[in-house]
C-alpha cells in the first residue's frame, strides 16, 4: 500500500508544494479542481454499473418492444407483448402467484416475528441470545437453493412433516404438498416463511429494545391491556424495522426463483410459476425474448409500486 | 404487573426456543437421510440404526467437490475485492468529496438498488455471448459487480457522509494529495463499513444461483449454489446422496459463517436496515 501511495504521490507534483506557501487563495483552487476531479473516484463503479446494469436494463426495454427469438431477424411489435402480459391468462395467473407468496414471505414472518419481538422485548445477551441469534440467521447464509433441496424433502411423501402429521393422528391429511394443485403454492410459500422468519424477528427484536420501557409503564398506568399496548406502543416504535422487514421480504417473495426453480419447476402446471422462472423459461426455453423482456419491465415495475409507498410511509418521520 | 410480564417473558422464551427448533430440523431431517444405506429409501426423521458416514466421501466424489470449492473461491476473489475497492472509492467521491452533480450519479445507482437480476439477465446472456464470455467464471464476476454497486456504493456512502470535514482539512494542511488522505485516513477510519460490506457481498456470490445457471453450463465453473442446483439435477432421484452431497456443500459457508458470526450478524442487520 505505501509503495502505491508513493508512486502516485510522485505524479501529483503540488502534492507538497503549498505546505509553506500562504494557504488560502491556493486551497480553494484546488478544491475545485478536486472536486471535477473527484469524478475518477465514482467513474469506476458507474462504468461497471453503466455497462453490466444500465446497458442491460435499456435493452430489456428494447427487446420488449419486439418479437425476437434470439437468433434471427428481430421484428417491431410496439406495445403487443405488454398487451399479452396483461391479458394472457396464464401470465396473469403468474403474476397472481408472487403476490400470493407475498403473503408467506413478508406478512407471515412479520406478523409472527412482531408476536415474538412484543413477547420477548429484549434479547438476553447471554449465551441463550447468542445461540437464538446465530441460529435464526442460517436460513439467511445459506443459499436458497439448499432451502428448496432441504424443504422438498421435508415436504414429499416420506418427509418429515407427514410423518410429524401422522404421529399426531393427522394420517389423513398426508400427501405430497409440493406436487398437489392446491398445496404446491402455499408450500413453496412455507419455505419462504422459513427463510424470512428469524432475519425478520431479530430485526424486530433488536428494535424492540430500543424502544423506551417507561412507554411501557406509561401505556399500563393509563390501564393499557397488552392488545392496546401492542398498537399504541410497540407498533408506531417499530415503524421503521417493519417497514425494512416488509421491503426486503417483499422483493424476495416477487423476484423469487431459487426456490421455486429448485423445489417445484413452477409445476404442477402453473400452479407454483412466478415471474421470474417465466422469464427464465421464456427466455431460454420458448425462445420469446420479446414477451419475457415485456414481463421483466413489469416485474420491475411492480417491485418498485409495491416498496416505495413502504418506503415512504415507514420513513418520513424519521427524516 | 411484574408477574405478567414475566410470564410474557417466558411465553417468549417458548417461542424462541419453538423457532429455533423450526429452523434446525430440515437440517437435522437431511442429516438422518443423509447417512441412511444407500438405495432405501429414508423417511423424514429417523436416526439410522448404521450410520453411514461414508455417504459424504461418496458425494465429496460425485459433486467434484474440490472443483467447486476452487470455482466458487476463483468467482469470490474476481468479485469482492474489486467490488469493494471500487464501491469504496465511490462512496468516498460521493459522500466526501461531493464532487459537483454526484447527486444525479447517485439517483442513477438507486435505481438499481430494488432491481430483480431476472430483469436484466436476459440481456446479459446475449452481451456476454458478444464479448465471447459465456461458460466462463468472467460471465458471473463482472455482471455481479456491477450489479452489486447500487448497495455497495449507496451503503460506502452513508458511511463517508459521516465523516467530518475537518478531517480531510488537517491531513491536506499537512500537504496530502486526495489519494494518499484516501488510504492513509480514510479507508482505515472506515475499517467497519467496508468490512461488513466484504462480508455481505461474499455471502451473495458465493450463493447466487440465477446468474450461475444461465451464463455458465459447466457445474464445475459455477458458484456454490450454481453447482448445488446442478447435484440436483443429477442426483435429484437418489435422496440419500443428494442430502449428503448438499450438507457438504454447505459446509463452508456454515464454517465461516460460525467463525465471523458477529460480524456477518451485524452485516446482516445493518444491510438489511440501511438497504
Amino acid at each position: 500500500m505505501t509503495a502505491a501511495v508513493g508512486g502516485t504521490a510522485a505524479g501529483v507534483p503540488t502534492g507538497g508544494a503549498d505546505r509553506q506557501s500562504p494557504v488560502r487563495p491556493r486551497r480553494r483552487r484546488r478544491g475545485r479542481t478536486a472536486g471535477w476531479l473527484g469524478w475518477l473516484w465514482v467513474l469506476p463503479a458507474l462504468l461497471m454499473y453503466g455497462f453490466f446494469v444500465l446497458r442491460p436494463l435499456l435493452l430489456t426495454m428494447q427487446y420488449s418492444l419486439y418479437r425476437w427469438n434470439g437468433i434471427g431477424q428481430a421484428e417491431w411489435v410496439g406495445l403487443t407483448n405488454y398487451l399479452t402480459v396483461f391479458t394472457d391468462s396464464d401470465l396473469l395467473k403468474i403474476i397472481g402467484n408472487a403476490f400470493v407468496l407475498i403473503v408467506f414471505f413478508s406478512f407471515v414472518p412479520v406478523a409472527l416475528g412482531l408476536l415474538v419481538a412484543s413477547l420477548v422485548r429484549r434479547m438476553s445477551g447471554g449465551p441463550f441470545g447468542t445461540v437464538v441469534r446465530t441460529v435464526l440467521f442460517l436460513p439467511q447464509v445459506i443459499p436458497l437453493v439448499a432451502a428448496g433441496i432441504a424443504w422438498s424433502w421435508l415436504l414429499s411423501t416420506d418427509g418429515l412433516v407427514n410423518q410429524v402429521l401422522r404421529a399426531v393422528g393427522l394420517g389423513g391429511v398426508t400427501r405430497a404438498w409440493l406436487g398437489e394443485f392446491d398445496t404446491a403454492l402455499p408450500a413453496v410459500g412455507v419455505i419462504g416463511t422459513w427463510v424470512m422468519l428469524g432475519l425478520c424477528t431479530i430485526l424486530l427484536v433488536t428494535g424492540m429494545s430500543k424502544i423506551d420501557p417507561a412507554l411501557y409503564e406509561a401505556a399500563r398506568i393509563d390501564g393499557a391491556g397488552p392488545v392496546r399496548e401492542f398498537f399504541a406502543v410497540t407498533l408506531p416504535s417499530l415503524r421503521q424495522e417493519v417497514g425494512v422487514c416488509l421491503t426486503v421480504t417483499i422483493i424476495a417473495a416477487l423476484a423469487s426463483f431459487d426456490i421455486v426453480y429448485i423445489s417445484t419447476s413452477g409445476g404442477p402446471g402453473i400452479q407454483t410459476t412466478v415471474p421470474g422462472l417465466e422469464i427464465y423459461r421464456l427466455a431460454f426455453s420458448q425462445r420469446q425474448v420479446g414477451l419475457a423482456s415485456a414481463l421483466s419491465v413489469v416485474l420491475m415495475v411492480l417491485v418498485l409500486a409495491c416498496v416505495l409507498p413502504i418506503q415512504r410511509l415507514t420513513r418520513e418521520d424519521k427524516a | 404487573m411484574n408477574l405478567t410480564s414475566r410470564s410474557e417473558r417466558l411465553t417468549g422464551r417458548i417461542f424462541l426456543i419453538a423457532l429455533v427448533v423450526v429452523t434446525l430440523l430440515p437440517f437435522l431431517s437431511m442429516l438422518s437421510a443423509a447417512l441412511q444405506p444407500r438405495g432405501t429409501v429414508p423417511t423424514g426423521l429417523a436416526w439410522p440404526a448404521d450410520p453411514q458416514w461414508g455417504n459424504f466421501a461418496d458425494a465429496f466424489t460425485a459433486a467434484n467437490m474440490g472443483a467447486l470449492l476452487r470455482s466458487s473461491l476463483l468467482i469470490v476473489v474476481g468479485v469482492v475485492p474489486i467490488g469493494v475497492v471500487i464501491a469504496t472509492m465511490a462512496g468516498f467521491g460521493l459522500g466526501h468529496l461531493r464532487v459537483p452533480g454526484g447527486r444525479i450519479a447517485f439517483g442513477l445507482l438507486l435505481l438499481g438498488l430494488t432491481l430483480p437480476f431476472e430483469a436484466v439477465v436476459t440481456p446479459l446472456y446475449y452481451q456476454m455471448r458478444d464479448l465471447g464470455l459465456l461458460n466462463t467464471r468472467w460471465a458471473i464476476i463482472l455482471p455481479l459487480i456491477g450489479l452489486y454497486m447500487p448497495f455497495s456504493v449507496f451503503w460506502m456512502r452513508a458511511h463517508f457522509a459521516t465523516v467530518p470535514k475537518e478531517l480531510s482539512e488537517a491531513a491536506r494542511v499537512d500537504g496530502s494529495n486526495t489519494w494518499q488522505l484516501f488510504w492513509r485516513v480514510h479507508v482505515p477510519l472506515a475499517r467497519p463499513a467496508i468490512a461488513s460490506l466484504t462480508i455481505l457481498l461474499f455471502l451473495w456470490t458465493w450463493n447466487q444461483f440465477l446468474l450461475a445457471i444461465v451464463l455458465v453450463d459447466d457445474a464445475t465453473k459455477r458458484t456454490m449454489a450454481g453447482a448445488l442446483g446442478a447435484f440436483q439435477g443429477q442426483w435429484g432421484t437418489d435422496l440419500v446422496l443428494l442430502c449428503a452431497g448438499s450438507l457438504l456443500i454447505l459446509t463452508p459457508t456454515l464454517i465461516v459463517f460460525l467463525i465471523f458470526q458477529r460480524q456477518f450478524i451485524k452485516a446482516l442487520i445493518q444491510g438489511s436496515l440501511k438497504g
